[in-house]
């Protein structure tokens, strides 16, 4: 989990002395890594296969830049050519001429489109737009009691009728009011059921016929496996599809879902969706995407999941004081709520680039949370600061202040000066795999 | 209709079965390195995931290589014996005689949670046992009331709190409640949370903490509520609920759709946490009983 693609890939290229250039037999024996990782990922199969390929074209011949070693070279390949691949479309919605400008969301059903209909209209209201929300889902049980209790958190009207009803009447009777009411963005929550429901298909096309959306997007799941590509190709075959949206990106899946969306349908990523509060919709960066799919470290999304977690002064000096190697126990404690705020450590370290190596050993139980900031407040404030004055005698009356036992104090200081040095490692640039990349 | 024509039945929907491009692979093909390698495409292209697509096909090459394995017939019923392997076999999801009984259904957000409590709870009430539901997803817009819905279709009884209330209170007051009335069945419908969220976590826990203070041996089933849409992913999500409230089985929704579902050996593969239920439609009879056996047997059909 923690070893990153550029170290496996630095492993491989170790036998090939001196730079030079890329080799075919290094290169496809890089490749393999390459594809793990993207299988891993989820990326669809077919797709991997078509991407490596094209990889391998590029790389092999390429001249090893000087600087950094043909592993991260081979990575910094992939890496473009996956940015590339991604970064075709344009984050916009774009309004229509003479509005209302009306946005279809289509999907599976659980892939979130509600909660994405009501934060898109979030974002519109924030700008000076009037939405209006439309709730097509007439079949889920409570799909319009929901839709109707986000808008009224966001303070957006939502039309609705009765469940059971017909769509295009409810639709019909949105665009009246709409126009009566001067709402020049309509936003279409259609219902959720699977892409191969030849019923909810017929519906949508009936719909997009009638309604002629501005854009229509599918919203879809970032944790979706293989699949994703016959989710994305019906959709896009059956609705023409402008763009896609992809939701639940806050948890830790590597999300090469993305990857299989953009090669079936072509169609750029818009928006994904990082949180359940409603203004959790960001726009689609493909750099920090493609170092997300091949496992590497993302020092941009460490950095904005501390501001998520913490609030933005306490984020900044978080980032401050990682970068400068000021890291005392008191730190330590500090960050520990923050960092739990985060989610579990170890997906926290993982994201800073090069660490890889060095957590090995380095395991860190967020159980042992508790017991650390016990130790840490049975310290007196010297040694706090100041780890290497904390002699035997220190930690007996540490351990028994904090109930634990002097092993236990042991352990922390050492973990604790593991996590100092390669933070200062980290912060040299020594551990950087990739120091090149914009993250 | 037998169980097994009832699986098989919800399976072809999927129109491929889980790997039933293995029987087009197969055809008039000699085992070979080749097969063996298109063969770990499937796998993968099933959701099995890569790591173990790759010990399944090594272990038929070691088969192979042991003069085990001549032609494809043999192959295949090797590659039933690997997965069958894999696959845990639990009990099944009912009342054990203990009285509430008390399910708790967790899973990350929109995988089907709701809707497999729903059927669920027809299952029980069609059985002739009572049931209350329990709407701790107290968070989610609506939650609460599709949970009604639910809970109305099922002929079960519902306790529930106001919006926002806390999710383990209302957990308490169902136990407490269905213990005094002598009901047979409580399932606690959670709000769908990401693994990765520490703080919603730490609020599952609690849930669990307040029900076995009422009743020390509740819950009785931790039901883990899988998206068989989602890919490897669902192995962290599988570890990190297993970790927080002991997940003791998983119901595997959506796989009437295109996605075959194959996270689970990946998921077996590493975690000892056995697929109890299966959803194969929208209808509340599309909630089956896991058999690993049968399960395996309609792959191949």
């Amino acid at each position: 989990m923690f070893e990153s693609l550029s170290e496996r890939l630095d492993g491989i290229f170790r036998k090939l002395k001196g730079r030079g250039l890329l080799r075919e037999e290094d290169v496809v024996a890089a490749l393999k890594e390459v594809r793990m990782a993207l299988l891993e990922a989820d990326v669809n199969f077919k797709v991997v296969k078509d991407f490596v390929e094209r990889v391998k074209e590029r790389a092999v011949g390429k001249e090893v830049i000087e600087s950094i070693t043909p592993g991260q070279q081979v990575v910094k390949i992939v890496h473009d050519e996956l940015c590339s691949l991604m970064g075709g479309g344009q984050s916009k919605i774009s309004l229509a001429p003479n509005p209302p400008t009306v946005i279809m969301l289509v999907g599976l059903h659980g892939s979130g489109k509600t909660t994405t209909a009501a934060k898109l209209a979030k974002g519109f209201k924030k700008d000076g737009r009037r939405p209006m929300l439309v709730a097509l889902d007439t079949q889920r049980p409570a799909a319009i009691e929901q839709l109707r209790s986000l808008g009224e958190q966001i303070d957006v009207p939502v039309h609705s009728t009765h469940a059971g009803d017909n769509p295009l009447n409810v639709y019909s009777g949105a665009f009246d009011i709409a126009n009566r009411e001067g709402r020049d963005i309509l936003i279409l929550d259609t219902a959720g059921r699977l892409h191969i429901n030849e019923e909810l298909m017929r519906e949508l096309e009936e719909l997009k016929e009638r309604a002629r959306p501005r854009e229509t997007l599918l919203v879809a799941d970032a944790m979706t496996g293989q699949d994703a590509v016959n989710i994305a190709k019906a959709f896009n075959e059956r609705l023409d599809i402008d763009g896609v949206i992809l939701t639940k990106m806050d948890g830790d899946a590597r999300g090469g879902a993305a990857l299989s969306i953009v090669s079936v349908t072509g169609k750029p990523i818009k928006f994904i969706g990082v949180g359940e509060k409603l203004d959790f919709l960001e726009p689609f960066h493909p750099d920090r995407m493609a170092s997300r799919i091949l496992g590497m470290g993302d020092v941009v999304s460490l950095v904005e999941k501390a501001q998520a977690a913490v609030d933005m002064r306490e984020a900044m000096s978080l980032e401050e004081r990682l970068r400068k190697n000021i890291f005392t126990f008191d730190d330590l404690k500090a960050q520990i709520n923050q960092i739990r705020r985060m989610g579990p450590l170890e997906n926290i370290l993982s994201m800073i680039p090069g660490l890889g190596k060095h957590m090995k050993g380095l395991k860190v139980d967020d159980r042992a949370f508790v017991k650390i900031e016990a130790i840490i407040n049975s310290m007196t404030k010297e040694e706090r600061a100041n780890y290497t004055i904390i002699n035997s005698s220190r930690k007996r009356r540490i351990a028994q202040g904090s109930g634990t036992t002097v092993a236990d104090v042991n352990r922390l200081i050492k973990q604790y000066v593991a996590m100092k040095k390669m933070l200062k490692k980290v912060r040299k640039g020594k551990g950087l795999g990739l120091p090149q990349f914009r993250f | 209709m037998g169980l097994f024509e009832k699986l098989k039945q919800g399976l072809s929907k999927t129109k491929k079965a889980l790997i039933g491009n293995v029987k087009t692979l197969f055809k008039g093909r000699k085992v070979d390195d080749a097969l063996l390698d298109e063969l770990e495409e499937i796998l993968i292209m099933a959701d099995v995931g890569p790591g173990a697509s790759a010990s399944i096909t090594e272990a038929l090459r070691e088969r192979v290589r042991q003069g085990k394995i001549s032609d494809t017939d043999e192959l295949e019923s090797a590659l039933r014996e690997e997965i069958r392997g894999i696959l845990k076999q639990g009990h099944r999801v009912m009342c054990s005689g203990e009285k509430p009984y008390v399910i708790l259904a967790v899973g990350v957000n929109g995988v089907g949670k709701t809707t497999t409590i729903g059927k669920l709870a027809r299952r029980f009430t069609d059985h002739g046992f009572t049931v209350a539901l329990a709407a701790s997803d107290t968070f989610r817009a609506a939650a609460i009331e599709q949970l009604e819905i639910w809970a109305e279709r099922a002929g079960a009884q519902i306790i529930k709190h106001r919006s926002g209330a806390d999710p383990a209170a209302v957990a308490y007051d169902a136990v407490v409640s269905a213990r005094s009335k002598g009901l047979d069945v409580v399932i606690i419908d959670t709000a769908g949370r990401l693994h990765t969220k520490s703080n919603l976590m730490e609020e599952l826990k609690k849930i669990k903490r307040v029900v076995s203070r009422e009743i020390p041996s509740a819950p009785h089933e931790v039901l883990l509520v899988l998206d068989a849409t989602s890919g490897q992913n669902a192995i962290n999500q599988a570890r990190m609920f297993d970790e927080a409230v002991g997940v003791t089985g998983i119901a595997l929704t959506k796989l009437d759709g295109t996605a075959k579902g194959g996270i689970v050996i990946a998921i077996n593969k590493e975690l000892d946490i056995p697929v109890k239920l299966i959803g194969v439609g929208e209808g509340v009879d599309d909630l089956q009983d896991f058999d690993a056996k049968s399960f395996v047997d309609a792959l191949f059909e």
